[in-house]
C-alpha cells in the first residue's frame, strides 16, 4: 500500500512534467505562429503550462465535478449517504470527504481531489436508489481506498490534462473547418487568412494525434490492478465482502449509459461508463478500456 | 582514523537513526490510538444524545412499553459515567441491547414506522451505530500496532525507556452486522 502511494506520487510528478512540456510546446507554437515568436511566444508557453499544471492540481477536482454535473448535497438532503461516507472516513482514519450526487440513472460512483484532506466522493442518483446500506458501504469503501492511496490525485490530473487536450483539439479543428477552411473556398483572396487556417489545421492535427497518446497515458497510469486493489482495500475497511459483491452484481445488471461519460473522466468511475446511444460518440473511446471486467472483480472478492 | 574508527562511527550513526525512526513510530501509533479513542467518544456521545429523542418519539405511540424505555434510559446513564476501556465497553453493550429492544417495540406500531421524525432518528441511530463500529475497528487496529511495537524486541527497549504503555482493546459486540470471518493477512 505504501509502495502504491509512493508510485502514485512519482507518476503524478512525471505526468505533470509531461503536461507542462506539452502545453509549453503548444504555447510556444501559438506565440511563434501568431506573434512571430520572441518574448510573447515564451510568455504564452510559460503561461499555458503554468495554468494547466497549477489548474489541474488545485482545481482539478472542481473541474471534474462540474464536468460530470455533480451537485453537492447536504446532510439533510442525503442523511444515509452522509452517514456512510463519514463512517468509512472514520474507518480509514481520514477527514470526511465532501459528498456529491450526479443526476444520472446508471449506478456509478467516483472519488476526486488531491489528498485525503481535500477530497470529494460523488455517487449517481441511480446508485442511491438501487443500493441498500451495506451495498452503499461497499461502494464507498472502494472509493475511500482511492482517497487513501492518492489514486484520486493522479486520476484527477489525468482527467484534467486529457480533457484539456481533447478540448484544444476540438477548438482547433472546428475553428479551421468553420472559420478558415470553409470560407476559403468562397474567398479567392486567401493571403493571411489562408496561412492562418493552415496553421490552425496543423495544430489541430497535432493535437488529434496527441489525444490518443493521452489515452494511452491513462491506460498506463490507471492500471486495472488499481481497481482490484481498491476493491480489496475497500473490503478491508468495511470487513464485509458480500456488500461490495452484491453492489457490483447490481451494477453489472443495470444499464451503464451516462450522459456525463467522456474519455477524460472514464477512468475515475467505479465502473466504466458508456455513452447514451445516439449521443455524440467518439472513435477514441473504443481504443481503450480503463476497467477490468466486473465479473473478474466479483470473482476475486469471492475468493477473499 | 583507521577502518575500525569508521566502523564504530557507522554503527553509532545507524543506531541513532534507528532510535529516531522507532521512537517516531511509537509516537505515531500512540497518537493514532488516542485519535481513535476520541472518535469513539464522539460517536458514543452522539448516541447518548439520540436516545432521549428516540424514547420520546416512541412513547407517543407506545406509552405502555414503559419498562423498555426505563431500561434503555438507565443503561444510557450508566454508560455515560462508565470508567476505563473495559467498563465503557461493558456499559455500551447494555445500551446496544436496550436500543435493539426499543426498535423491536417500534416494529409493532405501523403508524410509528411511518412517522418522518422516527425514520430520521432511525437513520441517525443506524448511522451512529456503524460509526461506532468503524471507530472501534480503527482504534483496535491502531492499538494492535502500538502494542506489537511496544512488546516486540528491539523497540520494546525504547518503549520501556520512554514509558510507552500498551492500550486496552475496545471490545463490544457488533450490533450492526453479523461478523464475517475474512483472512486479510495474506495480502
Amino acid at each position: 500500500m505504501h509502495e502504491q502511494i509512493a508510485a502514485n506520487k512519482r507518476k503524478t510528478v512525471l505526468l505533470i512534467i509531461l503536461a507542462v512540456v506539452f502545453t509549453g510546446l503548444i504555447g510556444w507554437l501559438i506565440g511563434f505562429l501568431f506573434f512571430k515568436g520572441g518574448t510573447i511566444g515564451l510568455v504564452f508557453a510559460v503561461g499555458l503550462a503554468l495554468a494547466l499544471s497549477l489548474g489541474s492540481y488545485f482545481f482539478g477536482d472542481k473541474i471534474v465535478l462540474t464536468s460530470t454535473g455533480a451537485r453537492k448535497v447536504t446532510r439533510e438532503q442525503e442523511p444515509r449517504l452522509h452517514n456512510v461516507v463519514e463512517g468509512l472516513a472514520i474507518a480509514a482514519g481520514v477527514p470526511k470527504p465532501e459528498v456529491y450526487v450526479v443526476p444520472e440513472a446508471a449506478p456509478n460512483a467516483f472519488a476526486t481531489g488531491r489528498d485525503p484532506d481535500h477530497s470529494s466522493i460523488a455517487v449517481t442518483q441511480g446508485l442511491l436508489q438501487m443500493m441498500d446500506r451495506v451495498e452503499l458501504e461497499g461502494v464507498i469503501g472502494h472509493e475511500m481506498s482511492h482517497v487513501l492511496d492518492r489514486d484520486i490525485l493522479i486520476g484527477t490530473v489525468v482527467a484534467t490534462v486529457v480533457g484539456a487536450a481533447i478540448l484544444l483539439s476540438e477548438i482547433f479543428t472546428r475553428t479551421w473547418f468553420w472559420g478558415g477552411g470553409g470560407r476559403r473556398s468562397n474567398n479567392s483572396g486567401g493571403g493571411d487568412a489562408g496561412i492562418l487556417s493552415l496553421v490552425l489545421f496543423a495544430v489541430g492535427i497535432f493535437l488529434l494525434i496527441l489525444a490518443p497518446l493521452a489515452g494511452q497515458l491513462i491506460k498506463l497510469s490507471v492500471s486495472r490492478n488499481r481497481e482490484y486493489l481498491a476493491d480489496a482495500q475497500g473490503v478491508l475497511l468495511t470487513r464485509y465482502p458480500p456488500g461490495l459483491i452484491s453492489a457490483l452484481e447490481k451494477i453489472s445488471g443495470a444499464p451503464h449509459a451516462m450522459r456525463a461519460a467522456n474519455n477524460a473522466t472514464a477512468h475515475l468511475w467505479l465502473e466504466q461508463p458508456s455513452r447514451v446511444p445516439g449521443d455524440d460518440t467518439s472513435t477514441l473511446e473504443r481504443l481503450f478500456s480503463t476497467h477490468p471486467p466486473i465479473q473478474d472483480r466479483i470473482k476475486r472478492l469471492q475468493e477473499m | 582514523m583507521g577502518v575500525a574508527g569508521w566502523v564504530v562511527i557507522a554503527v553509532v550513526a545507524l543506531l541513532v537513526l534507528w532510535t529516531i525512526w522507532a521512537f517516531n513510530r511509537l509516537v505515531k501509533y500512540r497518537n493514532r490510538a488516542d485519535e481513535g479513542w476520541a472518535q469513539i467518544d464522539v460517536q458514543l456521545r452522539r448516541r447518548y444524545d439520540l436516545i432521549p429523542n428516540l424514547v420520546k418519539t416512541v412513547e407517543g405511540y407506545a406509552a405502555h412499553e414503559r419498562e423498555t424505555f426505563e431500561e434503555v434510559t438507565a443503561a444510557r446513564s450508566r454508560a455515560e459515567s462508565a470508567q476505563g476501556v473495559a467498563g465503557q465497553a461493558h456499559a455500551e453493550n447494555a445500551v446496544s441491547t436496550g436500543l435493539r429492544q426499543l426498535l423491536a417495540v417500534a416494529e409493532n406500531y405501523p403508524d410509528l414506522k411511518a412517522n418522518a421524525n422516527f425514520l430520521a432518528l432511525q437513520e441517525e441511530l443506524t448511522g451512529t451505530e456503524s460509526k461506532i463500529a468503524y471507530a472501534r475497528q480503527y482504534y483496535n487496529d491502531q492499538v494492535r500496532l502500538l502494542n506489537t511495537a511496544i512488546q516486540s524486541f528491539p523497540s520494546s527497549v525504547l518503549a520501556n525507556m520512554f514509558h510507552f504503555s500498551p492500550r486496552e482493546f475496545f471490545d463490544i459486540e457488533d450490533a450492526v452486522r453479523a461478523p464475517v470471518q475474512v483472512d486479510f493477512e495474506g495480502q
